[in-house]
């Protein structure tokens, strides 16, 4: 029981607790934004500007009657969500969101804000993201209803599409930064050019970062790539025979794998907990500056943008998004060789 | 010890896998084996393989297979000779030359098992453990480099080739975009 | 955690899981359970490689695995077609359903 073993243990449980409240902080945070966007109010009546609504839509779902269709696989029905919901957490484990840091001299070897330090990161990532597939398909298997099944299918093969294209732009970003682990790909990133431009990689792979950030949008399942889960298209897609908490659960996953996408976008792109004027052991502040602002583009594009149709959408991500990753990896390649970034 | 643990759960999920009836089930077992077998990768000290173990087998294969299940609706299997109770957990072989098969198999595993418990150099792992990717990398690309691209081009083929024998004969429909995905 | 186990209990265990998998496709009549029964395995030869590999101090038994695993991949892609194909043309899964090309 070394200090260092209680400081992780500690770690693990504050990066838990603190997602959790992301998720909440992501529902108030939608719906005013979105009421903002439309010229309506929003919550405002519970707590103070309606702040506490959160807490009050946890409660409802609390009490809602947990319902199952009678012909519903019952194991599968119970897993789904479990695996959607673990699958999300566990894609934050190799996420660091801070510099090196000994807690006020209370260790004695710096340690890092992340929970688990592996040096193949990245694909740990991919890795998990990989499986929270499966709690998409099951759902939609499970439930033994039609809008589920073609929810739950579409929904699935659209992310394993934009998983190649997701893939190939963090490979770009991979060969400029010469690891595979995010603490590094971080670190690579730190300083400025001329003092003045930071060394970020947004801005040495531009594409690269549009590239992620949609298929990122499209892993997750939202606007305008949220075909499947549409209310005027399939009811709810593959949660539609959910209520109370295991719908709850679908809904935390979704809001922390867009926590998660946005987290790995500032560290790999926008140089993850480095920036001006600030201290390198409070760069947890850049580090949650960026990840809203990524934050507030989705929920922005959301209430702006149209929904794409299915074929439109597979078509895109095949025809139009691989192509230009694999274009951008060869040139990002092509440049290393030649400039020696 | 860790070895035991993931062993053990390897092997029975390996078991469940072909002793139980419900394909879907299978599928997810087998994702639960391939768990497993990762975890083991890692604990001989090759964390790239385990990594794309996962990314590749569990979360690219078995989607395939749990998408071609769930299309051609393959839920309950009667097994041959034995009619299918309702809620029976295990499959038996039941005619002569299929149950011959099982019962060879089982005797090659026994055979296996014992030329290796009576071998006589003790299994020791001295050698030193190249767990960089980067060497694995390097290695990839220069003595394996042709192996590599005639690799890239079999998966190629692979793809052309699933399309092509999975497409229906009428017009296009929602089921040519599950083809795409099948070939990945 | 360091202490591994001896080289022969990861031999043992992917000959126990090669033959789980070899019995399998005897078992099994229905197409896609066959597969997965190859797929096992496959991960048996897998894990053989690995130990061999770190055994040896060698790192080509990884790259071998890598080399397995896209082989395994293309495998299942076009083994899946064909089941697909088959069950388009006579609605079964049962292996005893295609045999119109036996003497």
């Amino acid at each position: 029981m070394t200090p260092r073993f209680i400081a992780q243990i500690g770690l693990t449980l504050f990066v838990f607790v603190m997602l959790l409240n992301a998720a909440a902080v992501m529902v108030y945070f939608e719906r005013k934004l979105a009421a903002l966007l439309q010229q309506r109010l929003g919550p405002y009546r519970v707590g103070p500007k309606g702040l506490l609504q959160p807490i009050a839509d946890i409660i409802k779902l609390m009490f809602k009657e947990e319902l199952r269709p009678a012909a519903a696989d019952r194991w599968l029905f119970a897993l789904a969500p479990i695996l959607s919901a673990t699958a999300a957490f566990t894609a934050f484990a190799v996420v660091p969101f801070g510099a090196a840091t000994t807690l006020f001299g209370l260790l004695d070897e710096p340690m890092l804000l992340q929970v688990a330090d592996v040096n193949v990161a990245v694909l740990v990532l991919f890795a998990v993201t990989s499986m929270g597939v499966y709690g998409i398909v099951l759902a939609g298997w499970s439930s033994n209803s039609k809008y589920s099944l073609i929810g739950g299918l579409r929904s699935s093969a659209q992310m394993i599409s934009y998983e190649l294209s997701y893939a190939l732009a963090l490979a770009s970003v991979l060969v400029l930064a010469n690891s595979l682990s995010l603490t590094e790909i971080v670190n690579g990133q730190a300083g400025a050019w001329l003092g003045v431009v930071p060394r970020w990689h947004l801005f040495l792979q531009p594409v690269g970062f549009l590239i992620f950030m949609i298929a990122g949008v499209a892993e997750t399942n939202r606007a305008p790539f949220d075909f499947p889960e549409a209310e005027q298209e399939l009811v709810a897609g593959y949660h539609t025979e959910y209520s109370s908490m295991s719908f709850a659960m679908f809904f935390l996953a979704e809001y922390i794998n867009m926590v998660t996408v946005s987290a790995v976008a500032a560290d790999l792109f926008l140089g993850g907990w480095h920036g001006p004027f600030l201290p390198e052991s409070l760069g947890w502040i850049w580090f949650l500056v960026k990840v809203g602002a990524i934050l507030f583009f989705y929920v922005w594009m959301r209430w702006t943008l149209p929904r794409y149709r299915y074929d439109q959408l597979m078509s895109f991500g095949w025809k139009v998004l691989l192509p230009v990753a694999v274009v951008n990896l060869l040139v990002t390649a092509a440049g290393v060789l030649y400039f020696g970034l | 010890m860790l070895f035991y643990l993931f062993g053990a759960i390897a092997v029975a999920a390996s078991l469940l896998v072909i002793a139980q009836p419900n394909p879907v089930y299978s599928v997810l077992l087998l994702i639960a084996s391939f768990g497993a077998l990762s975890g083991l990768y890692v604990l001989l000290d090759a964390p790239f393989v385990a990594a794309i173990q996962i990314i590749i087998y569990a979360g690219a294969i078995m989607v395939l297979f749990l998408f071609v299940v769930m299309l051609l609706h393959a839920t309950k299997e009667e097994p041959e000779g034995v009619p299918a109770e309702a809620g029976s957990p295990l499959v038996l072989p039941a005619r002569g030359a299929v149950r011959l098969g099982a019962w060879l198999a089982v005797a090659l595993g026994i055979e296996f098992v014992w030329a290796l418990a009576s071998a006589r150099e003790s299994g020791d792992f001295a050698g030193g453990s190249v767990s960089s990717v980067s060497a694995l990398g390097r290695l990839l690309f220069t003595e394996y480099a042709f192996a590599f691209e005639v690799t890239s081009i079999l998966i190629l083929v692979a793809m052309v080739g699933a399309v092509v024998l999975a497409r229906r004969e009428d017009p296009p429909d929602a089921g040519g975009a599950a083809t795409e995905e099948g070939a990945r | 955690m360091t202490a591994m186990a001896p080289l022969e209990h990861y031999l043992i265990l992917s000959a126990i899981l090669f033959a789980i998998g070899a019995a399998g496709i005897f078992v099994r009549r229905n197409l896609i359970t066959m597969l997965l029964a190859v797929e096992i395995m496959l991960n048996a030869v897998n894990l053989t490689f690995v130990a061999f590999g770190r055994a040896l101090g060698a790192a080509d038994g990884q790259i071998i695995v890598f080399f397995v695993m896209t082989v395994a991949a293309a495998e299942a892609a076009v083994g899946l077609a064909i089941v697909i194909a088959l069950f388009r043309h006579r609605e079964s899964l049962h292996p005893e359903a295609f045999t119109t090309l036996r003497g």
